[in-house]
C-alpha cells in the first residue's frame, strides 16, 4: 500500500498552512473541505452500505437551520428576529454571545441531525435500490419547500445570520479552521469505524443484504447507525457553511440538491465508492476542475462538470481509485499466498 | 427421545395457485444429519425457507428445540442458533475470503458497543482455520466474487461454521463441486456433524452422497411428505422410486 503517513502529513500540513500560502483561496480551500466532508459522509451509505441516497443534503440544510434558530435564540426571541422589524438585530452580537450561540448551535445540529437520521431510517430503510435513491430524493426536494413555507425561520426570503464580532478576514480563517477541523474529524471517525465490526457489517449489507439478514446480522441497527454518523456531520456541515455564507435561504443554500446534493454522488464515485481515500480524492479533483471552469469557462461550466460525470460513469464506474487497485492488485493486498496452511500456528481453536 | 431440533408438523404453503407444501410434518434429531430429498420442485427449499422464516407459512407448526418459530423473523431465527446456506450460493462478493467468514461469528449476544469492535486475535486465528478446513486457505485474500462457483460454495459452508450454529440447514452442498472433491465434502460435513457438534439438514440430488451421509431420510414428491426412513428403507421404497422416475 502507499504509506499512508506521508499522505497524511501532506494533508496536514496543507490544511494548517493554506490560508497563509493562498489567502486568496481561503474561501475556495474552506468549500473543498466540505465537499471532502460530503463525499466522505456519502460513501457511508452510497459506497460502504450501498444505499444509494440522494437526500443526504437534508442534514446539510437541517443543520444549518436548526444553528441558526439557537445562535439566535441564546439572544432574541426567533420569531422577532426573522420579523421585518427584526432587521437590525443582525449585528447586535457581543462577542461572548456570538461565541456561545455557535457552539450551542454547532452542538444541536449535529445532535438535531442524528435524531432526524434515526427517523428517517425508520421509514426509507424499507425501500431497497432505486426506490430509497428517488425516496430521498423526494425527501431533499420536499424539505427545501417546506422550510420555505415556515415564516418563523424567515420563510423563502431566508435569515441573515448574526453578525462575526470582527473583520471579514479573522471571519474567513476562523470558519476555515473550523471546516478543516470538521473534515478531519470526519476522516479519522470514519476510519477508525470501518476497521471495527461495523465496518465489515455495512459492506455484507451492501453485498448481498439477504445473505447478512440471514447470518443474524443486525441489519437495522447497523443502518441506522451508518446514517446518523452522516447526519452527525452533515449537521455540523451545515451550520458552518450557513456562517460563513451570512444569509441563509431554503433553496439556494441550505438545500441545493441539484448542485451540493448531487456534487456528493458524483465526488465519491469519481474517486471511487467504497474505499475510504476515493470520495478525499474525488473531492479535490471534482473542486479543483469546478472552480477552474467556473473561473476560465464561464458558462461552459456545467457542460465540463457533466462531461466529468459522464466519462466517470462510462468508462471509470470503479473510479480513480477502483481503476488503480484493478491495475495493481498486489498494491491492495490481493493475492494468492503461496503458503499452504496456517502452519505451526497453535491449532485446536477451530 | 430428546426433543426434536426442529419438528414440523402440519405445515403448508402456496404461492398463488402452486401448493409447494401441503401438510408437511418431519423431524430432525439433535447431533444426527437428517436428509431430505425429491425431484425438481418438490418444494425442499420452500420447506428450508419456511422453517428459517423468510417467508410465513399458511398453517401449521415449527419448532425449534420445543420453541414455536413460526412467527419470527429470519434474522431472530438464525441467532437462536438455526443456519442455512443457500441453494444459490450467497457469500458477501466484494469482501475477500477472511472478511466473509469474520462478518459471519455468531450474533446471538451482540450487543450495541459490539458493533464498535475489533477482531480479537484469536478469531482471525480461527478464521484462517476454517478457511484452511475447506481448503482456500490459499486464497484467503482474495475478492471472494472472483471465486469458482465451487470454491463459493466451500467458502459460505466455512462462513456457516464460523457462526457456530445448532443446527445448520444445507441446500445442494455438492451441487457445482467437481466430483473428484464431494469425497472430501462428505468427508467435512461429517467432521462439522462429529467434531464442531452440529445437527445438519441436508437436501440434496446426490443420492450416493445422501445415502453415505444421512442417517435419517424424507423424501418429498408434489409438497407432500411421501416417504421417511433410513437409507436403506427409502431406497428401496416403491413409492419413491416411482416419484423419481415418474417425475417428468
Ligand atoms: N417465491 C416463489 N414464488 C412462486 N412460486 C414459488 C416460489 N418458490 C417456489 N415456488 C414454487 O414452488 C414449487 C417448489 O419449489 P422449490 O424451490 O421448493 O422446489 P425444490 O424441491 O427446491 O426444487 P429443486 O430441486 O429444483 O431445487 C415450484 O413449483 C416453484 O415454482
Ligand atoms: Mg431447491
Amino acid at each position: 500500500m502507499i504509506k499512508e503517513k506521508y499522505l497524511h502529513a501532506g494533508l496536514l500540513v496543507f490544511g494548517v498552512l493554506a490560508p497563509f500560502l493562498f489567502p486568496n483561496y481561503t474561501v475556495q480551500i474552506s468549500l473543498l473541505w466540505i465537499m471532502i466532508l460530503f463525499a466522505l459522509t456519502w460513501d457511508t451509505l452510497g459506497g460502504q452500505m450501498g444505499y444509494n441516497s440522494l437526500g443526504n443534503i437534508v442534514f446539510f440544510g437541517v443543520g444549518m437551520y436548526i444553528s441558526a434558530i439557537v445562535q439566535i435564540g441564546v439572544v432574541y426571541d426567533v420569531a422577532l428576529y426573522t420579523s421585518p422589524d427584526g432587521a437590525a438585530l443582525t449585528g447586535n452580537f457581543a462577542p461572548a454571545q456570538y461565541y456561545t450561540g455557535l457552539a450551542l448551535g454547532i452542538l444541536a445540529a449535529a445532535v438535531g441531525c442524528v435524531i432526524l437520521a434515526v427517523l428517517f431510517s425508520q421509514v426509507f430503510f424499507g425501500l431497497r435500490g432505486p426506490y430509497f435513491a428517488i425516496g430521498t430524493l423526494g425527501l431533499a426536494l420536499a424539505a427545501g419547500e417546506l422550510v420555505g413555507a415556515w415564516d418563523y425561520v424567515g420563510g423563502g426570503g431566508g435569515i441573515a445570520l448574526p453578525v462575526f464580532p470582527s473583520d471579514p478576514k479573522s471571519q474567513g480563517i476562523f470558519f476555515y479552521y473550523l471546516c478543516l477541523v470538521s473534515a478531519l474529524a470526519t476522516y479519522v471517525f470514519l476510519r477508525w469505524l470501518y476497521n471495527t465490526r461495523f465496518g465489515l457489517a455495512i459492506n455484507a449489507i451492501r453485498d448481498d443484504e439477504e445473505k447478512a439478514e440471514a447470518m443474524g446480522i443486525h441489519t437495522k441497527r447497523h443502518k441506522t447507525a451508518a446514517w446518523c454518523t452522516s447526519a452527525f456531520f452533515l449537521g455540523i456541515s451545515g451550520a458552518l457553511f450557513g456562517n460563513m455564507t451570512g444569509f441563509i435561504e431554503p433553496l439556494e443554500v441550505a438545500f441545493p440538491t441539484i448542485t451540493f446534493g448531487i456534487f456528493m454522488v458524483a465526488m465519491a464515485l469519481l474517486g471511487g465508492k467504497g474505499t475510504l481515500w476515493g470520495p478525499i480524492l474525488g473531492a479535490i479533483v471534482f473542486h479543483l476542475i469546478k472552480e477552474v471552469t467556473w473561473t476560465y469557462l464561464l458558462g461552459w461550466q456545467w457542460i465540463a462538470l457533466g462531461t466529468l460525470i459522464i466519462i466517470n460513469v462510462v468508462y471509470f464506474q470503479q473510479g480513480i481509485l477502483g481503476w488503480a487497485r484493478d491495475k495493481w492488485p498486489d498494491l491492495f493486498g490481493l493475492t494468492v499466498d503461496e503458503a499452504m496452511s496456517s502452519g505451526s500456528e497453535k491449532r485446536g481453536s477451530s | 427421545m430428546s426433543t426434536p431440533t426442529i419438528e414440523v408438523s402440519n405445515v403448508s404453503k402456496s404461492f398463488g395457485g402452486v401448493v409447494a407444501n401441503k401438510m408437511v410434518s418431519m423431524k430432525v434429531e439433535p447431533g444426527k444429519i437428517t436428509g431430505l430429498i425429491g425431484p425438481n420442485g418438490s418444494g425442499k427449499t420452500t420447506l428450508f425457507n419456511s422453517i428459517v422464516g423468510y417467508h410465513p407459512i399458511d398453517e401449521g407448526s415449527i419448532k425449534f428445540q420445543g420453541k414455536e418459530i413460526s412467527k419470527l423473523r429470519v434474522q431472530q431465527i438464525a441467532r437462536l442458533g438455526m443456519l442455512r446456506t443457500f441453494q444459490q450460493t450467497r457469500i458477501y462478493s466484494k469482501m475477500n475470503c477472511v472478511e466473509n467468514i469474520l462478518i459471519s461469528v455468531p450474533h446471538r449476544t451482540a450487543t450495541f458497543s459490539d458493533m464498535f469492535r475489533k477482531y480479537p486475535a484469536e478469531l482471525t486465528d480461527k478464521a484462517e482455520h476454517l478457511l484452511e478446513f475447506v481448503g482456500l486457505y490459499q486464497k484467503r485474500h482474495l475478492i471472494s466474487g472472483d471465486l469458482s462457483f465451487g470454491q463459493q460454495k466451500l467458502l459460505e459452508f466455512a462462513m456457516a461454521l464460523m457462526n457456530e450454529p445448532t443446527v445448520l440447514l444445507l441446500d445442494e452442498p455438492t451441487a457445482g463441486i467437481n466430483p473428484t472433491l464431494i469425497n472430501g465434502l462428505i468427508d467435512r460435513l461429517k467432521r462439522a456433524n462429529e467434531e464442531f457438534g452440529i445437527t445438519l439438514f441436508v437436501i440434496e440430488h446426490n443420492m450416493r452422497v445422501i445415502m453415505n451421509l444421512a442417517e435419517h431420510m424424507y423424501c418429498l414428491a408434489h409438497g407432500e411428505m411421501l416417504a421417511n426412513g433410513t437409507p436403506d428403507e427409502i431406497q428401496n421404497d416403491q413409492r419413491v422410486i416411482d416419484a423419481y422416475l415418474g417425475a417428468h
